[in-house]
């Protein structure tokens, strides 16, 4: 579903972030991302929805392959994904809702289709009664559900998070985080960027390590490496 | 179309001194056109009413014999730019020159005027360079001393007109330059304005098409409101003129609603022109 395949990605003025990448994330997967600030993380995300394109090797994300890809593929790719991040990016002279709609409108949804969809997805992330307040009257964890009812909007079948719950303080961390599992259990797949390893601990999710540029450690090899390694 | 006036008016309240800027710079580029437009269309009209005059004049030597002179206009009758062949006696001439310049009449003694033979050209040949051509061939011919054709002044006109097109489409294409260019600037500024929605927009997989379609509508609507208002500056303009100066006819329907669909087409280019580059730059 996701596919890195020994993917370099060199910026232009910073040079190399990723230096030979490569992973697999199976549908409905929930992913962390970890390792320490400027290890790649958020670098590999924006692959994964194609805000950047590898400079070498090659990743295939939902039939989509980052190399040749058209500039209308990517915005077909971004249909079938959700991407959230820390800054949860609303737009803040527009109501919950219309924030909501929004992802819906820019795509052409029929009116009618947005509205009843709007109701649903407000439902799910808890937020039916501040459905025609402002951004700036949610706290941090509601504006972030906010988030990622806009990128469920296309019904994914991956969710991307770039640290979302990097701004939250730990009850609203623990909540969004809840979401996200609710989300995952539902079938969507989730990949999440993270700083934070209590939540990493607790959970039982695959965790892939960045450090440098290189994946360092994936749970999933260690799994099947374990047997091998104790005698 | 509502949609359109919607986001026009989001457009100008975001730069609105921009947007005068854009408007008024393409109302001045087809105000230009639709002027000089003007001017030669006036001068065609006046100019098919000269032409349709356009006579050469071949004065005959006094001692012409006149079987030569007989010989001579049926020669000139073969030109195939030629529609009518007439003989003026030099009493006639005299006659004509009386009545037509009566304040002069005594001016006139008989013997002054040379007799002529008149030529009217064809319709089709009535271009200054043709009525030159066929003057010289007539000046050739024995009998003639002296062809004239009202060459010089039809020449004037002709050149007037040209000039006046040449001048119409110089400025246009100056002020539609200017117009394109600014219209560029305010798209900038607008797509620098909503980078952020932009970005959201891209997110959440709008194409670069929906993203370009509220600009190019900005462009289109402010193009119409440039082509309305260059139309009433031209219609202003020929009423001035027409009171103080003379009579002009102003342009037909289709001919006006062509100048407004200038500025349209004007506002959608400057607008496409650089809205691909610009949103580009936003990811
Ligand atoms: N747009 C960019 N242009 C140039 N260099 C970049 C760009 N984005 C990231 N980098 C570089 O790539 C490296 C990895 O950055 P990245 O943002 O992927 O790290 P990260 O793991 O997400 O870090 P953090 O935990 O602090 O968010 C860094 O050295 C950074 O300077
Ligand atoms: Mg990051």
């Amino acid at each position: 579903m996701i596919r890195f395949a020994n993917v370099v990605k060199e910026y232009q003025r910073t040079g190399v972030a990723l230096n030979d990448v490569s992973f697999f994330i199976n549908k409905g997967e929930f992913v962390f991302l970890t390792g320490p600030s400027g290890a790649g993380k958020s670098s590999i995300l924006k692959l994964i929805y194609m805000q950047e394109l590898p400079t070498r090797g090659d990743v295939w994300v939902s039939g989509t392959k980052a190399r040749g890809v058209k500039r209308k593929e990517i915005a077909m790719l971004r249909r079938k994904l959700g991407v959230v991040f820390q800054d949860f990016r609303l737009l803040e002279d527009r109501t919950v809702e219309a924030n909501i709609a929004f992802a819906l409108e820019v795509i052409d949804v029929p009116q009618d289709k947005i509205r009843s969809k709007v109701a649903r997805l407000l439902g799910q992330v808890g937020l039916s009664s501040k459905a025609t307040n402002f951004p700036s009257e949610l706290s941090g964890g509601e504006q972030q559900r906010v988030a990622i009812a806009r990128a469920l909007a296309n019904d994914p079948f991956v969710l991307v998070a770039d640290e979302p719950t990097g701004n939250l303080d730990e009850r609203a961390t623990r909540g969004v985080f809840q979401l996200l599992r609710d989300i995952n259990a539902a079938g969507t797949a989730v990949v999440m960027a993270t700083h934070n390893l209590e939540l990493v601990k607790r959970a039982e999710f695959r965790v892939l390590e960045i450090n440098r540029g290189q994946v360092v450690f994936d749970s999933a090899d260690e799994k099947k490496r374990k047997p091998e390694l104790t005698p | 179309m509502r949609l359109a006036a919607r986001e026009a008016m989001v457009g100008f309240q975001r730069a609105p001194m921009l947007s005068v800027l854009s408007i008024t710079t393409i109302a001045f580029s087809l105000f230009a056109f639709g002027l000089f437009s003007l001017v030669a269309l006036n001068l065609r009209t006046a100019l098919q009413q000269v032409e349709s005059r356009v006579e050469i004049r071949a004065f005959i030597g006094n001692e012409a014999a006149v079987e030569d002179v007989a010989e001579a206009m049926k020669v000139v009758g073969t030109y195939p730019e030629v529609s009518r062949v007439e003989y003026i006696s030099a009493e006639q001439a005299l006659e004509r020159a009386r009545t037509e310049l009566a304040e002069f009449r005594d001016v006139f003694e008989a013997g002054v005027l040379p007799a002529s033979i008149d030529v009217r050209l064809a319709e089709g040949h009535r271009d200054p360079t043709t009525v030159e051509a066929v003057a010289a061939r007539i000046q050739a011919l024995d009998v003639v001393e002296d062809a004239r054709f009202g060459a010089e002044w039809v020449q004037k006109l002709y050149k007037i007109r040209n000039l006046a097109t040449a001048a119409g489409v110089i400025l246009g294409l100056a002020f539609a330059t200017v117009a394109v260019i600014i219209i560029g600037a305010t798209i900038r500024m607008a797509v620098m304005a909503r980078a952020r929605e932009i970005s959201i927009m891209r997110l959440v997989g709008a194409t670069d098409g929906f993203i370009r379609r509220p600009f190019l509508m900005e462009g289109f609507v402010k193009g119409v409101l440039g082509g309305i208002l260059a139309l009433v500056l031209t219609w202003i303009a020929s009423i001035v003129i027409s009171r103080y100066f003379i009579q002009t006819e102003f342009f037909d329907a289709k001919i006006a609603l062509l100048g407004v669909l200038g500025g349209a087409v004007m506002g959608v280019v400057g607008s496409a022109v650089s809205v691909g580059r610009q949103i580009r730059k936003v990811t």
